[in-house]
């Protein structure tokens, strides 16, 4: 595995002034791992959450050279939503506050 | 067993006896982890009334059924963050009882599907899904008990213990990737 590198992160709600932690959006974080096909992780990220292939790639690249990638992110709700739904498909994923 | 082909709304395939065998056999493993996992769930006269089901709030201590059942939050295995501890418990406390239905119901789907005697197999798109699914399940669980990385060899030595277990592995990997390139929009 290569050296995670710090990827950039958009910040939709937090624009312009100091945002207080509740404020700050969810993120639903996927993780490698040594098991998940690489074709399969394309397909699941296309298939939960409309991705086109090549976003979906490009995440699933991020993933297996990165070690993890941000996919989704939004309230709490959504984020918790879309973590249940990867681990239905049988992918390493969780979630957390934007930093 | 020859790659699985999509034509229109069905995908086929095709499996020996033998290989028939594997894939019922070990799909079955799964599905028993996973009914045994639910049979812990607590029950309690809120849950019968209300009709919302909640799950252990513990992840389990097989590290086979931790992988199908992982945590939301990542956790430092040394010092865990005390609010997301809190939150990871009562999230799988909230989740876990519907992932499991998800899962034996794709695992019921397979063993449905996929006759004992081996033979065409003709499958919806749903169908398919439950297959990669529960393929993927069998992998993640076969990849934990082997301990898998991503280098792992094609062939370990032969006194691995884990050798003749790796080209199953490697045989189901190749019928989840066909199914996935078949499936794939």
């Amino acid at each position: 595995m290569t050296t995670p590198v710090e990827q950039e992160r958009t910040q939709p709600e937090a624009v312009g002034k100091e945002v207080a932690a509740e404020d700050r959006p969810w993120q639903t974080v996927v993780w490698n791992d040594p098991v998940n096909l690489m074709s399969y992780v394309t397909y699941v990220f296309q298939k939960l959450f409309g991705f086109s292939r090549d976003h979906a790639t490009k995440l699933m690249l991020d993933v297996h050279h990165k070690g993890k990638a941000i996919v989704t992110s939004g309230t709490k709700d959504k984020v918790e939503a879309d973590v249940a739904k990867l681990h239905a498909a049988g992918l390493w994923a969780t979630m957390q506050r934007a930093s | 067993m020859k790659r699985w082909i999509r034509d229109g709304d069905i995908v086929v395939g095709r499996l020996d006896r033998q290989e028939a065998a594997v894939v019922r056999g070990l799909v079955s493993q799964i599905q028993d982890m996973l009914l045994a996992r639910a049979e812990e769930a607590p029950q309690d006269e809120l849950a019968e009334l209300t009709g919302i089901r909640t799950g252990p709030s513990e992840a389990p201590d097989d590290p086979i059924l931790g992988r199908l059942l992982p945590d939301f939050h990542r956790l430092d295995d040394d010092a865990p963050d005390p609010d997301e501890v809190n939150s990871a418990s009562a999230l799988r406390s909230l989740h876990e009882p519907e992932l499991l239905d998800h899962k034996t119901g794709a695992a019921e789907t397979v063993l449905r599907t996929c006759s004992p005697d081996g033979g065409e197999i003709r499958l919806t798109i749903a169908e398919a899904e439950s297959w990669m699914s529960s393929l993927n399940d069998v992998r993640l669980a076969l990849g934990t008990a082997l301990d898998v990385t991503e280098d792992m060899p094609e062939e370990l030595p032969p006194e691995d213990p884990r050798s003749p277990h790796l080209g199953v592995y490697h045989w189901l990997t190749w019928v989840q990737d066909t199914l996935v390139e078949a499936m794939m929009p």
